[in-house]
């Protein structure tokens, strides 16, 4: 096998791990549905995060844009890719606490308030903890790149990073579908 | 071919003597097989301490209404005793074997990710020095609160604030989820290891089934121990922020915690015990002089509990009501598993049929392993009947069952493989002489305790229970199984003795001494930290064998 | 005298039904076992190495498998599991969905920490930690059947020689049946631990003749008896919190976090089990039941003597 399939194997060894993770959380979200004692409910505070999810699924192309350069030794343009991935995952973070901050002090609803408070944040909040670790690695990549010392060599281990991104997205889907399209 | 990092440093090299300088070579290490050992010795260690908690324990049971400890005391015993076992004695052990053999039976240097092994190693110990520290806490000291004593599977809501108020369910909820940590990081290791560095030949048909056991339980540990930790993560959430997982008031629901934590908890001990199959499957040949019965089988068995056992979980709740459907398709699930589980049982026994078996301790710790793993399958096949189930979970006689699963088989197993490897580790064997004795004593005072108390699981008496009623004709039973205890301590003690005096006095073992045939018995005792000279290329699945036999040699029969 | 509650000691249906099914359960593993055990002590006789000279040489045959054999030990395993799940499975759905005949006796038992709270709502009488419920006729059967609720954490209500035992959980109603045919007192105690004095929460079954029985459901349904020989002591457990947490039917005692009080003197032991029911414990119990049962949740009265002794004057009148 050739050698990048050890940090290959690695990350989709990561990647299962953390599917995994989220999917107990995504379980007790189903699980809960319609079983909160009292509201608010989701249909009542939820809207659907449309820019956000946009700005995070278009982040997924510009990651394999910027992973790709990086193949091709364009150090410049493989940092600049990075780094709109990174601002566009900022939006999407963005976009969450500001939803956040009207759930909880426009309409009240908190962890404790009722198992829709108790399911939500901890998924959608494990969710962009994972994007908040993901723009710390497009961080180092970018300022890498800024100083110079990315090259051509390390095109393998910005490509798995690039998985995680990608692993990060899909995420989102399963939890845009789960709280947004069924919950509500 | 990977190269090894510049920082490790050689066995040949070391010309340092100071403690200090010696303690700090051992604390930076990155090499697979210094932090195999750590995980092994550290392991024993909390089983010692373990050993002490249980012996506590037998004695408050031996017969009714003793007051050896109060009532919260025991009740932190059974939840240290079950959780230090399963995370900080069991699973070391087993990736600690796991971390020193397989680079060396695949014809690798290190493990892929020699800085992550370490982070594993070190994550594990703080663990269980955290969970361990609990002692300590107790009530007044900052209040923090004392050891957990919530059971070691911590259900809710008994582990909600309101029931357990205090942080000793804490000590257990964070530790328990820093040990998973650690272990979801080897578990990556080792299957990107397996994956993508083994030698030139070594195709995934001729790794060693030890190898195989690892990358299955690998596999799985990566499905099955994330669950656990999201579920630690509700709870500390429940806990600390207010939230409402398994808050039954707020409409929240217990049994959840329970399908969660069984989702992880079944395939644990699998996790667990399929290592120990291994270790059977790497000394039974060998001291029947025969290859292994049915290798693709074998492979194919251990690959299938591993799936299979993703969908038995329930059968731990038979109890909790959850409706004759879900009863029945895991008394399915559960039942089928028992057959690729049996059928290695037959292919040891038909390794054995036909050879020349030297009874060395190594193999006998693992026929003990045979008669008790037996015992242990079928008592599981009893379990599986759900309505048989509806009497003995809960019970003493599940005790007794996976007792005879953890130290009848996974223990013994472990030993007969210390006894087998200890040579290869440090170049010195242990005494044959205070190998037997060490066995036969545990396999009596084993037996006395364990098989005996089947019994009281059946005569009615629960597991969990400080004390008894003096009228249930319970206590001979009870004070047979206590006095079983004396016995393996004393087992133990000689095991600890002949370790000590065999490190410094042990005959020189030499490379190969017991004549095995799988790589790593083709380097020095101990390896180089490199491993081997130069990476052997492997033709069959005994290279060994076909060094020692060219005229005949396995390529052609696999 | 209680009998020893061994699982094969059966007097009601589930326990019977469940004895029958280990007896197959426990001849097909028997059955394995004497054959895999017998074949591995044969193998380890038979083929142990003799130690003779050139035996170090010489390795026996090398054989790598058989794929007929491989098959045949894969596929009878196989099939012993089919007919045990299939038998199994006709005993999971007999068992679990057993219609509730007419004249059936409904009790609802909610599990607290650390006792059992045992209601009969058809009957208006509440009681704790003995269930009494009557014989039942094979050929004209009587059963119990039981509603499981938990005031708490989860517990486990677990009467070997009645039935399986069945898991009492908080926001969760789980159901089951008995149907004893042998009067006598039958024990049992909590499977599930649930905290401190997991270890003595202890149940009675108590299993009358027809006729007995329902002069116990007259006796409990009656409200307290007043002796006017205890009154300071009555009026000692009005003034005191005891009214809180308990109930005396028939006076202003209410409470519903401990068990119900009325008829506190037809049981047999108190704190479920963790002593028996006699004047000396009684006291003590009220006095300080830490003595008794430490981490139970009755705090300490902090009486004077007489103070205690009026009041166990006036318990021991709930008869």
């Amino acid at each position: 096998m050739g050698h990048e399939w050890r940090g290959r194997a690695g990350m989709i060894g990561l990647i299962v791990a953390e599917g995994s993770l989220f999917a107990v959380f995504v379980v007790a979200y189903l699980f809960y549905i319609g079983k909160s004692l009292n509201g608010p409910y989701p249909k009542d505070v939820l809207q659907i995060p449309v820019v956000g999810t946009i700005c995070l699924l278009a982040s997924s192309a510009t990651v394999a844009l910027g992973a790709r350069a990086l193949v091709r030794a364009n150090v410049r343009r493989s940092g600049l890719w990075l780094l709109v991935t990174a601002v566009l995952g900022a939006i999407f973070l963005a976009g969450t606490a500001r939803e956040w901050y009207h759930l909880i002090y426009r309409d009240g609803v908190t962890i404790g308030t009722n198992l829709f408070g108790t399911t939500f944040y901890p998924l959608v909040g494990l969710h962009a903890s994972h994007v908040i670790i993901g723009l710390v690695m497009l961080g180092l990549c970018c300022a890498f790149a800024a100083t110079g010392v990315l090259r051509a060599a390390h095109a393998e281990r910005v490509e798995m990073v690039s998985w995680y991104w990608h692993f990060v997205d899909g995420v989102w889907v399963v939890v845009l579908t789960v709280v947004y399209l069924i919950g509500r | 071919m990977n190269v090894h990092s510049p920082t490790l440093v050689t066995a040949e090299a070391t010309t340092s003597h100071t403690w200090l300088e010696h303690a700090h070579e051992w604390v930076v290490t990155v090499d697979h097989k210094r932090l195999g050992i750590m995980y092994v010795v550290f392991g024993l260690v909390f089983f010692v301490i373990v050993g002490l908690e249980a012996s506590l324990m037998r004695l408050q049971l031996a017969w009714p209404g003793l007051h050896i400890v109060p009532p919260e005391t025991f009740n932190r015993l059974f939840t240290m005793h079950g959780t230090s076992m399963v995370f900080l004695v069991g699973i070391p052990i087993v990736f600690g074997f796991g971390n020193y053999l397989v680079p060396l039976m695949i014809g690798a240097r290190d493990l892929a990710f020699p800085r992550l092994n370490a982070f594993g190693f070190w994550i594990f110990l703080f663990a269980g020095l955290l969970l361990h520290f609990s002692f300590l806490g107790g009530e007044g000291l900052y209040g923090s609160g004392s050891a957990p004593a919530v059971g070691w599977f911590a259900y809710a809501p008994l582990t909600s604030r309101a029931f357990t108020p205090g942080n000793a369910t804490d000590y257990w909820n964070l530790s328990v989820f820093l040990a998973g940590v650690g272990t979801i990081g080897t578990a990556i290791n080792i299957v990107a290891t397996t994956l993508t560095m083994r030698g030139p030949g070594m195709t995934l048909g001729r790794m060693p089934i030890f190898v195989w056991t690892m990358l299955t339980v690998s596999a799985m540990t990566l499905f099955i121990l994330p669950p656990l930790s999201a579920a630690q993560i509700m709870l500390l959430l429940d806990r600390f922020l207010g939230a409402h997982f398994f808050d039954t008031q707020a409409g929240g629901s217990a049994v959840m915690w329970q399908h969660f934590f069984w989702f992880f908890g079944h395939p644990e001990v699998y996790v667990l015990m399929v290592p120990g199959f291994g270790f059977v499957s790497e000394i039974v040949p060998v001291f029947s002089r025969k290859v292994i019965f049915g290798y693709a089988t074998l492979v194919a068995a251990t690959v299938a509990i591993g799936g299979v056992s993703l969908g038995t979980w329930a059968h731990h709740m038979f109890a909790v009501g959850m409706g004759s459907t879900l009863n029945t398709f895991f008394t399915l699930s559960t039942m089928l598993i028992a057959v690729p589980t049996g059928m290695k049982i037959f292919n040891w026994l038909a390794t054995m049929y036909g050879g020349r078996i030297r009874f060395r301790t190594p193999m006998l710790f693992c026929c003990a392993f045979l008669f008790q793993f037996l015992c242990a399958g079928l008592t599981g096949i009893m379990l599986s009947v759900a309505p048989f189930d509806w009497q003995l979970t809960d019970s003493y006689f599940v005790v007794a069952h996976f007792y005879f699963v953890l130290i009848g088989g996974l223990f013994f197993a472990t030993f007969g493989a210390i006894y087998y490897w200890f040579p290869k580790v440090t170049g010195r064997m242990l005494s044959e002489r205070l190998g037997r004795w060490h066995c036969w004593l545990f396999v009596i005072g084993f037996n006395l305790t364990f098989l005996t108390m089947h019994v009281q699981g059946m005569l009615g008496m629960p597991r969990r229970i400080y004390t008894y009623p003096a009228d249930r004709g319970w206590e001979v039973w009870n004070l047979v199984t206590t006095l079983g205890v004396p016995l393996q301590i004393a087992a133990i003690l000689i095991f600890v003795v002949n370790v000590v005096v065999s490190l410094r006095r042990g005959e020189p073992a030499g490379d190969d001494p017991w004549d095995a045939w799988t790589l790593e018995w083709a380097t020095t005792s101990p390896p180089p930290s490199y491993n081997f000279e130069a990476i052997p290329v492997v033709a069959s699945r005994r290279p060994l064998w076909d060094l020692k036999h060219p005229d005949d040699p396995d390529g052609p029969h696999e | 005298m209680a009998p020893t509650p061994s699982i094969f000691a059966p007097v009601s249906t589930p326990a019977f039904a469940i004895r029958e099914l280990s007896f197959l359960v426990l001849g097909i593993t028997g059955v394995i076992f004497v054959i895999v055990a017998g074949f591995a002590v044969y193998t380890l006789v038979r083929f142990r190495s003799r130690g003779r000279a050139g035996d170090a040489r010489r390795e026996p045959p090398q054989i790598y498998g058989s794929t007929q054999i491989e098959i045949a030990w894969t596929v009878v395993p196989l099939l012993v599991v089919v007919v045990l799940f299939l038998v199994t499975a006709r005993y999971i759905y007999g068992l679990e969905r057993r219609e509730v005949p007419a004249g059936a006796l409904e009790v609802t038992v909610v599990g607290n920490q650390w006792w059992w709270e045992i209601r009969y709502p058809g009957l208006g009488i509440v009681t704790a930690n003995e269930l009494h419920v009557p014989v039942s006729d094979p050929s004209r059967p009587t059963p119990t059947f039981l509603t499981l609720q938990s005031a708490d954490v989860v517990h486990s209500f677990w009467v070997p020689q009645l039935a399986g035992k069945m898991d009492v959980i908080p926001n969760k109603t789980n159901r089951m049946w008995i149907d004893p045919r042998t009067p006598g007192t039958y024990v049992g105690q909590c499977a599930e631990y649930c905290g401190t004095q997991h270890a003595w929460m202890l149940l009675l079954v108590v299993v009358h003749p027809r006729d007995e029985f329902d002069r116990w459901v007259a006796a409990q349904h009656a409200p307290a008896r007043e002796d006017p020989a205890v009154r300071a002591g009555y009026q000692l457990f009005l003034s005191l919190s005891c009214i809180n947490c308990h109930t005396v039917r028939g006076t202003p005692a209410n409470g519903v976090f401990g068990p119900d009080l009325t008829h506190l003197m037809s049981r047999r032991t108190i704190a479920a089990g963790a002593a028996s029911n006699t004047p000396e414990t009684l006291r003590a119990w009220v006095d300080e039941p830490a003595s008794i049962k430490p981490g139970a949740l009755m705090p300490p009265m902090k009486l004077s003597s007489d103070e205690l002794n009026q009041l166990t004057a006036y318990l021991l009148t709930l008869r």
